[in-house]
């Protein structure tokens, strides 16, 4: 599996590195510190992840997933096949875990959002995860989405978005027990599901999250700023 | 993430004293523009008056030079001294001035006196008026003294009035009464004129305001920044390289400070009063600190004003259910053995079932993945669990339920119903409507 890492710390960078080499089926193809390195070098690498930086200059890593051309860039649900995707997904990998930032990254079409205090092994999961076409959620990511759509906030919001309450309650369920820090694996238990369903279901929301709710995420992170 | 470099001093280009003509504010007799030119041009302020007087008298020539002059210089912090006899003197050589320029041009044409005569009385007035604008000490926004006296108000009221007089003199003798309008068009379309024409001018002059205005921002911003970072982050890594021996203590430092950057930067300004949000942040930091573990608190919907209730019977029940948290926070970083807890408290609104005047109930999920234990096997010399959870929780309403197993480590979970105030009860009764 072939993967390429973007950050702008040189430090972080070799961190990762060193984490992700004791990994036998992964490979780091290359590596890149600005977006504009970024986006020629996954260009000529062709990775099959990107690990991604929030936070760089020149943009940051919103910059980099709208500088590289993918055809696919709407259509990302399609990768839910399980073979190994012909555009690069993208794995956000941050230090912040703010609304805006996580919201931002993920309408701009991550896959997934980890921080940077995720260990070694798991942040080598949440890499096969993309790239088998999976949604990876921190709990923190979790807990944004469902915020978002169960629509309850302290301030009123003006005539709520019908598209607002588009996810399933097995859906809402789902993301519940993510939030609470289960595993896929725990929350098929939990469910009594399998663990292909469960990863359908993330799937399911991260696409709706990044297609039909943009505007009432953008509007719930501005106003979260505001207060 | 890039540091910023402080500017470079900017190097100064002149090595000798440049003396820049400054009006002399203080005890001026006018506008301080005589005294300001004597001492920049180093001569005795009372010649340069003299000079001033006669160009008067050449048609004007010196009242003119002396009101330009009183624009374009930029008053001086410190004045030079005036005498009472050189202020009198003074006083002299200004009337002598204007009297002179009014003479010469009575002499030199008979009509000219017409528009001379309406000129000074304007240039009286407005000078009048500059001189309380120009005084100092604090000001209004439209250039007033914030505390005006009744001589300020006189001084101001009489030289607009001597202002107006003055141009309605000039109007009234010059303009035909019959080509009024024609010249009142004319001169709003040439106002129109200039004043398209300097639209390039006023568009840059505002850009630039709000250039200086947004780097003034910016520097207030990071000069913030840098020193709320001297403050905490550097603080603690002095404290780090003090004692790199220590890896608990390092840790410690290193998880507390990254918490309290990580909410400076990212959180609200909110504050911990009142609110069960930032009650149970707390309660996370201090287990944090005290037992080496991560936690990560997740928060989903409105678990403020669920404690924010207007019966005040509701904030027992939050401190309860803090502090129960805290104490399943406690037994999981102590007996579970996993390095990450997570905590996640959720506001939904309550099932149909629910008890009346239950407006919302605030679930609190603690979580491990270490090595589990039995819930039903505790031994009765531990009374953490069944004192400081269950039995705390019941107190208040509330329910506990612990699953634990040896593979999937535990899970703590406390419900407590609370009843919201009105206003918000509102809302939260029109999702509930949905559901029954």
């Amino acid at each position: 599996m072939r993967v390429y890492l973007v950050d702008d710390h040189a430090v972080f960078r070799s961190g990762v590195r060193a984490e992700l080499s004791r990994e036998p089926d992964i490979e780091l193809v290359g590596e890149a510190g600005d977006v504009a390195g970024a986006v020629e070098g996954i260009g000529a690498a062709h990775p099959h992840v990107v690990l991604l930086d929030v936070h760089m200059p020149g943009g940051g890593g919103v910059a980099v997933l709208r500088g590289v051309d993918r055809p696919g860039n709407g259509a990302a649900a399609g990768a839910a096949g399980g073979e190994a995707h012909p555009d690069p997904v993208f794995l956000a990998l941050s230090v912040s875990d703010a609304a805006e930032d996580v919201i931002a990254v993920i309408r701009a079409g991550a896959r997934g959002y980890v921080t940077k205090t995720i260990s070694g092994s798991e942040l080598a999961d949440a890499v096969r995860r993309v790239a088998g076409g999976d949604a990876v959620f921190s709990p923190r990511l979790a807990g944004f989405v469902l915020d978002s759509f169960t629509g309850r906030s302290p301030l009123p919001e003006p005539a709520l978005d019908p598209e607002l309450d588009s996810l399933t309650p097995r859906e809402l369920e789902v993301l519940r027990l993510l939030a609470r820090g289960y595993t896929y694996r725990e929350i098929g238990g939990e469910l009594f599901i399998s663990v292909k369903t469960v990863e359908t279901h993330a799937s399911n929301v991260l696409r709706k999250t990044q297609q039909s709710n943009r505007n009432a995420l953008t509007r719930w992170a501005s106003r979260r700023r505001l207060d | 993430m890039t540091t910023e470099r402080p500017p470079t001093p900017i190097p100064q280009p002149a090595p000798y004293p440049a003396v820049r003509p400054l009006r002399r504010r203080q005890r001026s007799v006018l506008g301080g523009v005589a005294g300001g030119v004597a001492d920049h041009l180093g001569v005795d302020a009372t010649k340069v008056r003299v000079v001033f007087a006669l160009l008067a008298v050449l048609g004007g020539a010196g009242i003119v030079a002396y009101a330009l002059l009183w624009i374009f210089m930029r008053p001086s912090a410190q004045g030079g001294s005036t005498s009472p006899v050189e202020r009198r003197r003074a006083m002299g050589l200004i009337v002598l001035g204007v009297a002179g320029a009014f003479a010469s041009s009575w002499l030199l044409s008979g009509t000219a006196a017409s528009v001379i005569v309406p000129i000074v009385v304007v240039g009286i007035g407005a000078a009048l008026v500059w001189r309380e604008f120009d005084a100092d000490g604090p000001r209004s926004i439209i250039g007033m003294p914030r505390h005006p006296t009744a001589l300020t108000w006189a001084r101001v009221v009489a030289g607009v009035s001597l202002v107006v007089v003055g141009l309605g003199v000039v109007v009234l003798a010059q303009v035909d009464l019959a080509s009024l309008r024609s010249s009142l068009l004319a001169v709003v379309v040439t106002l129109v004129g200039v004043g398209l024409l300097s639209v390039p001018i006023w568009l840059r002059m505002v850009r630039t305001l709000n250039e200086e205005r947004a780097a003034r921002i910016r520097d207030a911003e990071r000069e913030e920044i840098a020193s709320h970072l001297h403050d905490s982050v550097l603080q603690t890594l002095a404290l780090i390289q003090k004692q790199p021996g220590d890896p608990q203590q390092v840790l410690r430092l290193a998880r507390s400070q990254e918490r309290e950057l990580r909410q400076w930067l990212f959180g609200g300004s909110r504050t911990a009063q009142d609110s069960l949000t930032e009650a149970l942040r707390a309660a996370c930091g201090e287990v944090e600190d005290h037992y080496g573990v991560t936690i990560d608190p997740v928060f989903v919907g409105e678990i403020d004003a669920a404690s924010r209730s207007s019966e005040d019977g509701a904030r027992p029940s939050g401190q309860a259910l803090v502090a129960a948290a805290r104490e399943a926070l406690v037994n999981a970083a102590k007996h579970s053995g996993a390095q990450r807890v997570d905590l996640y408290a959720e506001a939904q609104a309550p099932p149909e079932a629910a008890t009346d005047g239950e407006r919302m109930r605030v679930s609190v999920f603690v979580r491990d993945r270490g090595v589990g234990f039995d819930p039903d096997a505790i031994p009765a010399d531990r009374k953490g669990v069944t004192g400081s959870i269950r039995a705390r929780i019941a107190r208040h309403g509330g329910a506990t339920e612990i699953r634990s197993g040896s593979e999937r480590g535990t899970e703590v979970r406390l419900t407590m119903p609370f009843a919201v105030p009105r206003a918000a009860g509102d809302r939260i009764g029109d999702e509930g409507a949905v559901s029954g």
